[in-house]
């Protein structure tokens, strides 16, 4: 712990002191690009103390429109970000199909018109996630801000959330792993999936993926609030649920599709 | 005369006895080799209760990580290796791999298995790039 680490943590009052001013700092930068247009959304300054809360639900809008076909940034940025695939020398053994896929770029062609398009294709966060309903052990569960994530801690690896998941959102880890990154725990015999990058969220940082975007085409917001861009954008323009019939509540959703 | 001999035997049983005994103790009864904290005279809780209890701290600290969002850095994993890092000939801190890790040596000492670090990393600030070998 270095001595800035351990000063927060005597004395809360200066921690929350230092975010208030932050996010202070933040307002003040956004006012000087004009109303409306924000960098980033405010931040949401949670005490590193305090649990999360249902009053935020995080979700990406993904427009595939300015998604390029032959663009990987977003995957591979997750990669680095969270150590598998490409991120990671440790899944030597596996096939391709078993390996490790967090979020995987999928190109949908309409067979009448020939029209083709590309889009990043990940976990959902569902506000009514099946892999929840199936999990034996509460391995699955969803947090109350509405990120879907695996507790690994408790997660048998029988695999019945990779069933029951409609996106194919979620991988088993086959073989011993050794690389891991500090903040993203990965192992063998545990499922996985993209969990919106929760130790950035946590930080106010947004997602990897969003971040390496460079056609900014994943946008991370709070969809709770009225506010957020993510919230205007989904109220001003049209957007779209993959399966919505299933009506599932997706933290994800899409335009141009 | 018998008894003397007797008497004799006897002596030679003790002192074999005592001999066997206090061997291990002259050999020195292996102990845990407890390697010094790199930081901080104190740890963040009370040396004898951390030694008694770091588990069930580590065990709460995950389940309000995980469900409820709460990061306090006090009783995580990632603070025990701020301070309790071993580093080898080279400077390069030494992951679980090495019966020198802070975590292995008590704990293959008291032949009890530690399954954190399948899927945590051993060292402080884990893995950066594509899987460098240690």
């Amino acid at each position: 712990m270095n001595p800035q680490e351990r000063k927060q943590d005597d004395n809360q009052i200066d921690t929350y002191r230092r975010r208030l001013l932050g996010g202070g700092a933040a307002l003040a930068g956004a006012a000087t690009l004009g109303p409306g247009v924000f960098f980033t959304s405010v931040a949401r300054a949670k005490p590193d103390d305090q649990p999360v809360s249902s009053e935020v639900r995080w979700g990406f809008l993904i427009d595939t429109n300015k998604c390029a076909d032959n663009c990987n940034d977003c995957v591979t940025a997750c990669e680095k970000e969270n150590g598998w695939g490409s991120g990671s020398a440790d899944e030597q053994h596996s096939r391709p199909d078993q390996k490790a896929q967090w979020i995987r770029k999928v190109t949908v062609r309409d067979k009448r018109t020939d029209h083709s398009m590309s889009l990043p294709m990940m976990c959902q966060h569902c506000a009514h996630p099946p892999c929840v309903d199936v999990c034996p052990t509460g391995a699955s569960m969803k947090r109350a801000d509405g990120i879907v994530l695996v507790d690994k801690h408790i997660c048998i690896g029988c695999r019945y959330c990779m069933m029951a998941c409609p996106y194919k959102a979620r991988s088993f880890v086959h073989e011993d792993l050794e690389h891991q990154r500090e903040y993203a725990p990965r192992g063998k015999g545990t499922v996985e999936s993209c969990n919106l990058c929760v130790h950035r969220v946590d930080k106010d940082e947004i997602p990897a993926c969003a971040e390496a975007c460079e056609e900014k085409a994943i946008l991370f917001g709070n969809l709770n609030d009225a506010n957020s861009e993510i919230a205007r954008r989904l109220a001003s323009e049209p957007s779209t649920e993959i399966r919505g019939d299933l009506r599932l509540d997706l933290g994800v959703r899409y335009q141009g599709i | 005369m018998k008894e003397s001999r007797h008497t004799r035997q006897g002596f030679w049983a003790a002192a074999l006895i005592f001999a066997l005994f206090s061997l291990p103790v002259m050999a020195g009864a292996p102990v845990p080799d407890i390697p010094e904290a790199v930081k901080g005279d104190q740890c963040v809780e009370e040396t004898g209760f951390m030694r008694k209890n770091h588990m069930e701290l580590l065990l709460h600290q995950r389940d309000e990580t995980m469900h409820r969002g709460i990061r306090t850095k006090k009783h995580s994993l990632k603070n025990c290796f701020t301070c309790h890092v071993v580093k080898d000939a080279g400077g390069q801190p030494v992951t679980v791999k090495s019966p020198k890790h802070f975590c292995r040596e008590c704990h293959d000492y008291a032949a009890v298995q530690i399954d954190c670090f399948q899927c945590h990393t051993s060292v402080p600030g884990g893995h950066k790039t594509t899987g460098e070998k240690l």
